[in-house]
């Protein structure tokens, strides 16, 4: 009997540290966003006022969060279809083709992941520097070197797609190792009779590959869509803070804005609700949709 | 595409397709490699250089670049502190994440079931969404604490940001640890208690030692994430003091474009991104294995 009890003693001992700081800085926090998100409240003073589902219907007219809601879309799709569509088609020519130097190039894909957001957005910001930036630079080869220069970050038209570029630029790789991972474990045997068959590189490809690595796919997709979400804020906090004029502005850098930079912490946390509804309603629309029959093999 | 591959007879569309697929791969490296590499040649640069073709090599090799980003703009200090919460926050990270996966993958008891649950819920919650409850909790703390002691501790502090650092990240890796220990055969534990180890012995040397692997793994995808991290640090440090690197790299990225520094500011870059750089020369093979093994990060 005395073994029971201490075997208690124990359990609770190990768990105990990891729940307590769990709740207090996750749950608690979630919670907050939620009550919080009820209230009139701004600055540091304690004028907690509530109002309901008021800060909700000022949301839904406000131009600002319609644009970032907007933003936020644009930026999902967009890196969503570049990353995934490179990310498949470069793993399976590394793990299908004989490459020299095939451990090189996975080696070098790689290395964005590794690098802090803030790193990339600097690097970044030297590639589109309108004048000294190595793209223009680039361009102006084709274009002659009196040609207006573009504005990457500046243009209102452009910003958005730099910004994506930046955040395709760093998934590829974390991606592509992860299908290559995937592919790897499909029996070369099913190539070899689809080959035999005549099934060229590109129907194998759509035939095999992509039918067995779908759950792969799928759960990737699902966090790849939910990162995006605050990838995109990484990003446009380091590279625009929003700007020019609004037009980078996405989800949670609006929020922050409000909550952090304005201290209007009631409004803010209203858009963190209509996030964290977002996000979820999202993943489970992806969910839905992407739904096959697995595939054994 | 579909014509070249369904006409087989030629060897000529075979080799084009190899030179295509070469091209398409030797793009996406040129694209990645050329920049980082940009960033080193840049850093040892003189002010003066930039105003050139960005294309240009350096000069010569213009060190004090380095000197001014360690002493003007404090970067040796936020050094310092990065170093200082991110091996803070993986000690804290490694002593909570441990026992409790430890438990949660092998004891039975009531409850655990929906402590599980609640750590995978957990994965879905972003630090992004709730930086600012946090902020605003740090800034209760502190007025209490300042009505009663004098003093504030919370904000600006570098050991609470790492405690958070670990908080937020234990989710992860209690997924990640009680994956692995779910995987270890009971015997271990059943022979152990026959030879009379109790419960705290057996977890700490029988199997805390098999757990390297994954241990590894948790420590160095967790390297990553706490050294490049900087919502947090940028929401919970308010004054100059307690900023990390990868703050004090966004200060001089707004102080570059003002003053027209830029030597500097690649040199800060360079600080930052090297130490993750020589760490994923090294374990790279470890990593991506880990990866795999880990599944997803959020």
């Amino acid at each position: 009997m005395t073994r029971n009890k201490g075997k208690g003693r124990f359990i609770a001992l190990c768990l105990s540290p990891a729940v307590i700081l769990f709740i207090i800085f996750m749950i608690l926090p979630t919670i907050n966003v939620f009550r919080m998100s009820l209230y009139k409240w701004g600055g540091y003073s304690n004028n907690k006022k509530f109002v309901g589902l008021d800060n909700f219907l000022i949301l839904f007219k406000d131009q600002k969060f319609l644009q970032s809601f907007q933003n936020t879309i644009l930026l999902i799709v967009i890196a969503t279809v570049f990353t995934m569509t490179f990310a498949l088609l470069f793993a399976a020519i590394l793990s299908r083709e004989k490459i020299v130097g095939q451990n090189f190039f996975r080696i070098i894909f790689y290395i964005p992941n590794i690098l802090s957001v803030v790193v990339i957005a600097a690097i970044f910001s030297a590639i589109y520097d309108p004048s000294r930036g190595l793209l223009n630079s680039l361009l102006s080869i084709f274009k002659g070197s009196n040609a207006e220069p573009t504005l990457w970050l500046g243009d209102q038209k452009i910003v958005i797609f730099s910004i994506a570029g930046a955040m395709i630029w760093q998934a590829i790789g974390y991606y592509m190792v992860m299908y290559m991972a995937s592919m790897a474990s499909i029996p070369e045997s099913l190539y070899e009779s689809a080959s035999l068959e005549g099934a060229g590189r590109i129907r194998q490809f759509f035939d095999i590959t992509l039918p067995l690595i779908w759950t792969n796919i799928r759960t990737t997709l699902t966090f790849f869509i939910i990162s995006s979400i605050n990838l995109s804020f990484l990003f446009v906090k380091a590279m625009t803070s929003g700007g020019p004029d609004g037009s980078t502005e996405v989800f949670l850098s609006y929020m922050y804005k409000q909550a952090y930079t304005n201290s209007s912490y009631g409004y803010g946390m209203a858009i963190g609700v209509v996030i964290f509804v977002f996000s979820f309603a999202l993943s489970a629309i992806v969910n839905h949709i992407t739904k096959r029959e697995p595939l054994e093999f | 595409m579909e014509n070249t591959i369904k006409n087989k007879n030629g060897m000529g569309v075979e080799k084009l397709y190899k030179v295509f697929i070469y091209v398409a791969l030797i793009t996406l490296c040129i694209s990645i490699f050329v920049p980082v590499a940009w960033v080193f040649l840049a850093s040892i640069k003189e002010n003066s250089e930039f105003y050139g073709n960005p294309w240009a090599l350096p000069a010569g090799f213009y060190y004090q670049n380095f000197v001014a980003a360690f002493e003007k703009a404090k970067m040796g200090e936020y050094l310092l502190n990065s170093v200082i919460t991110t091996a803070v926050a993986i000690a804290i990270l490694l002593v909570v994440a441990l026992p409790a996966a430890y438990v949660l993958a092998r004891c039975d008891f009531k409850g655990n079931r929906f402590f599980n649950t609640m750590f995978m819920a957990g994965l879905f919650i972003n630090v992004n969404y709730i930086v600012v409850p946090i902020f605003l909790m740090l800034v209760d703390g502190d007025k209490f604490l300042r009505e009663f002691f004098g003093s504030s501790f919370f904000l600006n502090n570098i050991f609470i940001l790492a405690l958070i650092y670990a908080s937020t990240a234990l989710p992860f890796t209690i997924y990640l640890l009680s994956g692995y220990f779910k995987t270890l055969p009971k015997d271990y534990e059943e022979a152990a208690y026959v030879d009379g180890c109790g419960y705290f012995k057996t977890m700490v040397k029988v199997i805390m030692p098999m757990a390297r692997p994954s241990v590894i793994t948790v420590i160095l995808f967790n390297f990553l994430s706490f050294w490049n991290e900087y919502i947090i640090a940028l929401t919970l440090m308010t004054e100059d003091s307690g900023k990390t690197l990868p703050v004090g790299l966004m200060n001089l990225m707004t102080a570059q474009n003002a003053a027209a520094q830029y030597g500097q500011m690649y040199a800060g870059l360079v600080i930052v991104m090297l130490p993750t750089l020589i760490l994923y020369i090294a374990v790279q093979k470890k990593l991506t294995q880990g990866m795999c093994m880990g599944g997803l990060k959020g």
